[in-house]
């Protein structure tokens, strides 16, 4: 108990120091920065047309921002100009829609890998060729052939999520106790009710840390994708503010973003903990 | 010669050349508990393995009831070394996956009774709730006995039941088991490395040379009387003489009696030896 009170003392410090010295630092002086690659003012838009930069904002400025996008974080003034939580409600809707199926095809799949050595032999240079593939590198494809912005971000989180679980699926079933199965065989028990009461018990720690891992990339993707693709999403409401210029709401995006993920990951970790057994 | 109740018929199984036992040949009666020993390596769990329907054997096939063993049944129950218990399940849970094994019409309730009433006779009526986890090592294998015995097996396989525990829980298992068998007249066969347990339980002690190429090379009848008692039984007489016999077995015969077969082997006609009939009990008989 000492012990954690002593790490969020030591937390709070460091977070002091640090944002008061970003505080102090980005509070403008006499602001002439340097001519600006003409490239680069064009990405940075109109602002950047007259020479000067759009100042770091401080955490002061941010904290002000959060509170403004966070006060009323679902409303909807047309297509364009939606709350973050709308925005974040889009992301949460494709990553879970894209994971979910993920899972539903992953874990029988890797069920029957890792039940047959014959079709692991047969899948696993298909799915060692595919895993390493960047997600983002499916978007082309699933725009061409799905012809559906928000569909195809889905598909890219299909298709991120679907390795981690499949891997994991198909390790935890294929190591599965050979006692166990033999318990199994001595009381008679048919293939699914081995399947259902011993090999998924068995295999199921496994599964939620392939799981875990999965909604942690999902999460990574998402913002990716939705950058690509437009519309709706936390990421393209980054892209959105960036295109605007307003670095403070981007900064704001940038924290949900990473408490959403984190509430995810615990979410899962408690799952795995639910189904987690011990010798 | 009629047919024991469950005949071992000329089995034989090798690993790449190597056979690890060949032509081996012995039946066990219906109640009768048979013990077999044989020093790490020689093939019996393997034997055991084939008896239980878990591998097949290369050749031979081994008989139960009249029915040819071609898998594994829940006639046939085993009593794991490593207890093998489903670690997400309760000791309840546990038993009571095997009893809906066996009866699948039950309703849940049922199933619950007849698994709680099982625990209940190994003693571990406290322990229902518990996961293996948080079971000592003599509790797991007492549900690992409850397990096997919630299923009604007609013959009950133990593959050295009671190796992994200490001295103290092996000897109170060892009564416990002795009092379940016998009050239930269940026919079984245990593997062990003990020649103390071969003593206290069986009513015949194959003794296996060693390996590769291992056989049973003598059978030992255990004519010490029941019921047997594990703090008196060494003054039993012919106690000592059988006992003498069996580590004589271990310690040298089944070395030097491995691998070549005398002149005139038979496997189906093992020499029996009765080391614990005195002579004068022999004259009188
Ligand atoms: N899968 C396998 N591949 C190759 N050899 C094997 C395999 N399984 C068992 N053996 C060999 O078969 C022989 C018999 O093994 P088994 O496990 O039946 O012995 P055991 O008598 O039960 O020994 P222990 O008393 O140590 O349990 C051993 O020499 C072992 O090396
Ligand atoms: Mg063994």
């Amino acid at each position: 108990m000492a012990l954690r009170l002593r790490s969020a003392l030591l937390l709070l410090l460091i977070l002091a120091a640090a944002l008061g010295a970003w505080q102090i630092a980005a509070t403008p002086a006499a602001p002439t920065g340097p001519a600006l690659d003409p490239e680069y003012a064009k990405l940075l838009g109109t602002a950047a047309q007259g020479g000067q930069q759009t100042p770091m904002p401080r955490p002061s400025d941010i904290a002000a921002r959060a509170w403004q996008l966070l006060r009323d974080p679902f409303y909807v003034h047309g297509a364009n100009d939606q709350g973050i939580g709308i925005q974040l409600g889009w992301s949460l809707l494709r990553v879970l829609t894209g994971f979910g199926l993920a899972a539903l095809v992953a874990i029988p799949l890797g069920f029957l890998i890792g039940m047959s050595p014959v079709l692991h032999g047969a899948l696993d240079p298909i799915i060692q060729v595919l895993r390493p593939v960047s997600p983002l590198a499916w978007m082309p494809l699933a725009l061409y052939t799905i012809r559906d912005s928000g569909a195809s971000a889905i598909f890219v989180i299909f298709i991120c999520a679907i390795w981690p679980m499949l891997l994991n699926t198909s390790f935890g079933v294929a190591s599965v106790r050979r006692e166990w199965l033999n318990v199994a065989r001595t009381l008679e028990a048919g293939p699914w009710r081995t399947a259902l009461a011993v090999i998924l018990p068995a295999a199921a720690p496994t599964i939620m840390t392939g799981a875990r891992i999965s909604i942690g990339i999902a999460w990574l993707v998402i913002v990716a994708a939705e950058m690509l693709v437009g519309g709706t999403g936390i990421g393209y409401f980054v892209w959105n503010q960036w295109n605007n210029l307003a670095i403070a709401d981007i900064v704001v995006a940038i924290l949900v973003i990473g408490l959403v993920g984190m509430a995810l990951d615990q979410l899962l970790g408690r799952a795995a903990r639910a189904v987690a057994w011990r010798e | 010669m009629p047919r024991p109740w469950l005949s071992v018929e000329g089995i034989a199984r090798r690993y790449g050349a190597r056979p690890v036992f060949r032509d081996l040949w012995f039946g066990v009666e219906r109640g009768e508990f048979v013990a077999l020993i044989g020093h790490s390596g020689c093939g019996k769990t393997t034997i055991l393995n084939i008896l239980a329907g878990l591998e097949a054997p290369d050749a031979g096939t081994v008989v139960m009831d009249g029915r040819q063993v071609s898998g594994p049944a829940l006639d046939r129950a085993v009593i794991f070394q490593s207890h093998a218990l489903l670690p997400w399940l309760s000791a309840l849970g546990n038993v009571a996956f095997a009893v809906r094994s066996r009866h699948r019409d039950w309703p849940r309730s049922r199933v619950q009774d007849h698994a709680r009433r099982v625990l209940d006779m190994v003693g571990l009526t406290e322990a229902a709730g518990r996961r293996p986890a948080e079971l000592s090592g003599g509790m797991k294998q007492r549900v690992g006995i409850a397990r096997a015995l919630a299923i009604e097996p007609s013959l009950l396989l133990m593959d050295e039941p009671f190796s992994a525990l200490d001295a103290l829980t092996r000897g109170t298992l060892q009564d416990e088991v002795l009092r379940l068998v016998s009050d239930a007249g269940q026919t079984a066969l245990v593997i062990t490395h003990d020649v103390d347990e071969a003593i206290l339980l069986a009513d015949r002690i194959l003794l296996m040379t060693n390996g590769p190429d291992a056989r049973v090379a003598e059978i030992v009848v255990n004519t010490l009387p029941r019921p047997r008692d594990r703090q008196t039984i060494h003054r039993t007489p012919g106690h000592h003489a059988l006992r003498s016999h069996i580590v004589d077995f271990l310690v040298a015969r089944s070395r030097t009696l491995a691998g070549s077969r005398p002149e005139g082997w038979d496997g189906r006609r093992v020499p029996e030896v009765r080391p614990a009939v005195t002579p004068i009990e022999e004259t009188i008989s």
